[in-house]
């Protein structure tokens, strides 16, 4: 008998085709609404995750405040980082790093940048790669050499496109240097700061020429994934307050940060306003359901004759019941799979267009499925019971 | 008449509506109908005529009185009791065809088939028998919008037929049809009863088509007023009643 209802469901769809797709139009729109939005949600979640992690995994960064002092924050020392390599269990290397805004020029072209002054494993923990030349020697690191690599962004901005950059020489504010390598292009990062708009020097060489002073900004400390961040950060606190000489009662004057907290920051908030802009076209599933309703009762109205003989013929007031329903249902799960091939080419086509990675999520089409079909129960329900109790005379006398 | 009544209506009455605006439809209807009979059910408008056939075909239930269909008594069954029987031992035919539109013969005759639960195959097997029989079987894809109303009304007698009943109730079948196609209902109707064995019970105002009656039961007023039996049936007459008709008296 489920095998005749459903025929006969399909069989009332087919006749009226139009009908039925404006009627599913709701469902359709719904569906789509909902997995668009999660798609696109996943994908930029995806998105921020990859860049946040361009950063580093397992790296923690360390920033000197002012704790409870006033004036400039107090720096780090070079001996510091040393004491942290050499003290703290689970640390694999250890950076300092300071920068400095400063203008690129070359050629008489000026560009706004920053200079980072750092060692070779600067671009090691912030897992960065070079598209052409080198990183520094450790003679240019040990002596402070004049060499610099150069972001994507400084060379399209200061250096013709059909020649390479390296071997050049250019200036930053008055300090000349000699350009050997070229970072792989990589797009906006965490922490403002744009990872293809910068200069990397070695330490040494920022140190003395630019910021004319042996202190230290940031230390980056990557750390082996199999120890604990927590204890990590733990210890770190005990020995720079041991080292900056805290009073117990004192607030620490530096702040470390964990990309990997930073993430989950991050892709938590993302996924609460996903959620958000899913229930809301939730809510558009939902009207195209009363949608769905209006139509059944309509059509149950208009073919009241056809319930009166098939009641009349023998049919139970069930089977009446069941070719609605099942009418209804079919429609939601029609609508719902049209739904879906939508929200695949609009993901696909807005992903594509704001560069952002496509996540298909079988989780949601499954539930945004499931989703339209139990819509098409309930609200399929009232109009079907209405068929089934309809009084068989009363009906073939409908004109 | 030794056998027991295929049909047993005794003391049915039907009121609809209540309280002051209630009115008594039926007032009291005896009626015996004989396996293989052919009645027809004749009257003035608003005797009761259509009110009777509704409840013979279990589609209402009287007020009060007893029906008895082999040997059930109909009045005490609920609805969905009263659709297994209509889709066991009953078929219909209506003055205004009732087939489903846009669904061509062949679907509108398997339809009672589809409610038993038949096979795919017994359903178009059955279905194009009965088309067949009633003279349509070339027509079986048509849709009745492609159907003359003869044609249409033999469509849905062939729906009536599918299942084999027992009774096949016709109210008003030939009331939006002309004479000669008229005729041609009346005799297939004939034949089905006669070769069939089915038993028809059919209401009509013509007495050119109850002449092709066994038996013709007048209504009045909601009471049966007499019941007469043609013993040459078949043989339509110019407006006079056949010399061999013996009227029964009843009061
Ligand atoms: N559902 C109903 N509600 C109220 N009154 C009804 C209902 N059905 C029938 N009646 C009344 O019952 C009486 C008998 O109706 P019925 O349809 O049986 O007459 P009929 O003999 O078939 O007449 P016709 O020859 O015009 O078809 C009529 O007066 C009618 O108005
Ligand atoms: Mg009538």
């Amino acid at each position: 008998m489920f095998g005749t209802t459903l025929l006969l469901a399909f069989r009332e769809i087919r006749r009226h085709l139009l009908r039925s797709f404006l009627t599913t139009l709701g469902i359709i729109i719904g569906v789509a609404a909902v997995i668009t939005m999660v798609t696109l949600g996943n994908g930029v979640s995806k998105s921020v995750e990859d860049q946040i992690s361009s950063l580093g995994t397992n790296v923690l960064m360390v920033f000197p405040t002012r704790g409870d002092r006033s004036g400039t924050p107090r720096q780090f020392k070079s001996s510091d980082i040393e004491a942290i390599r050499t003290q703290i269990a689970g640390v694999k290397t250890v950076a300092g790093q300071v920068s400095q805004s400063v203008t690129a020029i070359h050629n008489g072209q000026n560009w706004a940048t920053t200079v980072n002054g750092a060692n070779d494993t600067f671009l090691v923990a912030r897992n960065m790669e070079l598209s052409s030349g080198r990183i520094f020697s450790d003679t240019e690191q040990e002596a402070g050499k004049s060499v610099c690599i150069i972001g994507s962004k400084v060379q399209s901005n200061i250096f013709q496109a059909d020649t390479s950059p390296l071997g050049q020489r250019m200036r930053l504010d008055t300090v000349s240097c000699t350009v050997i390598g070229v970072l792989k292009e990589r797009g906006q990062g965490g922490g403002g700061q744009d990872q293809d708009n910068m200069v990397v020097m070695p330490l040494k060489t920022v140190q003395r020429r630019f910021t004319g002073s042996p202190d230290i900004q940031t230390i980056v400390v990557a750390y082996d994934g199999q120890y604990d961040s927590t204890s990590i950060q733990n210890q770190l606190v005990k020995l720079l307050r041991d080292r900056r000489h805290l009073s117990d009662a004192a607030e620490n004057d530096f702040n470390i940060i964990d990309t990997a907290q930073i993430t989950a920051a991050v892709t938590g908030s993302l996924s609460v306003i996903t959620a958000f802009l899913a229930a809301v076209a939730a809510i558009s599933l939902i009207v195209g359901g009363v949608g769905i309703m209006n139509i059944m009762l309509v059509s149950v109205t208009e073919r009241t004759r056809e319930i009166g003989i098939r009641l009349a013929i023998g049919a139970l007031a069930r089977e009446v019941r069941m070719q609605f329903l099942t009418e209804a249902v079919v429609l939601c799960c029609l609508g719902g799979m049209v739904g879906m091939v939508l929200a695949l080419g609009l993901s696909l086509a807005i992903t594509s267009a704001a560069k952002v990675p496509f996540a298909f999520d079988p989780m949601i089409n499954i539930v945004a499925f499931g989703f339209s079909a139990l819509i098409g129960v309930v609200f399929g329900y009232f109009p079907a019971q209405r068929a089934a109790a309809l009084d068989p005379i009363e009906a073939l006398r409908h004109e | 008449m030794t056998d027991a009544p295929l049909i047993r209506l005794s003391g049915i009455t039907k009121t609809f509506g209540k309280g002051t605006a209630a009115f008594q439809a039926l007032k009291g209807v005896d009626l015996d109908i004989m396996r293989g009979d052919f009645m027809a059910v004749m009257g003035p408008s608003g005797s009761g005529k259509s009110t009777t056939m509704n409840i013979l075909g279990c589609l209402d239930i009287p007020t009060s009185g007893t029906f008895t269909f082999r040997d059930v008594p109909v009045q005490s069954l609920n609805r969905d009791q009263r659709s297994l029987l209509r889709r066991q031992y009953l078929g219909f035919v209506f003055q205004g065809f009732n087939l489903l539109a846009r669904t061509s013969a062949l679907e509108n005759v398997e339809l009672p088939l589809l409610y038993r639960g038949e096979s795919k195959a017994a359903r178009r097997e059955a279905a194009m028998a009965a088309l067949d029989k009633v003279g349509l079987a070339p027509w079986a894809t048509h849709t009745p919008a492609e159907l003359s109303g003869g044609q249409q009304q033999r469509v849905a007698i062939a729906r009536a037929i599918v299942t084999n009943p027992d009774v096949l109730l016709a109210d008003e079948p030939t009331g939006n049809l002309d004479t000669e196609r008229s005729v041609e209902i009346m005799e297939l109707l004939t034949d089905l009863n006669r070769n069939s064995g089915i038993t028809i019970l059919l209401v009509t105002h013509e007495p050119e088509m109850a002449a092709f009656a066994h038996t013709v039961v007048h209504f009045r007023d909601g009471l049966v007023e007499r019941i007469e039996r043609n013993h040459r049936p078949g043989q339509p007459v110019d407006g006079v009643a056949p010399p061999d008709v013996v009227v029964e008296g009843k009061d």
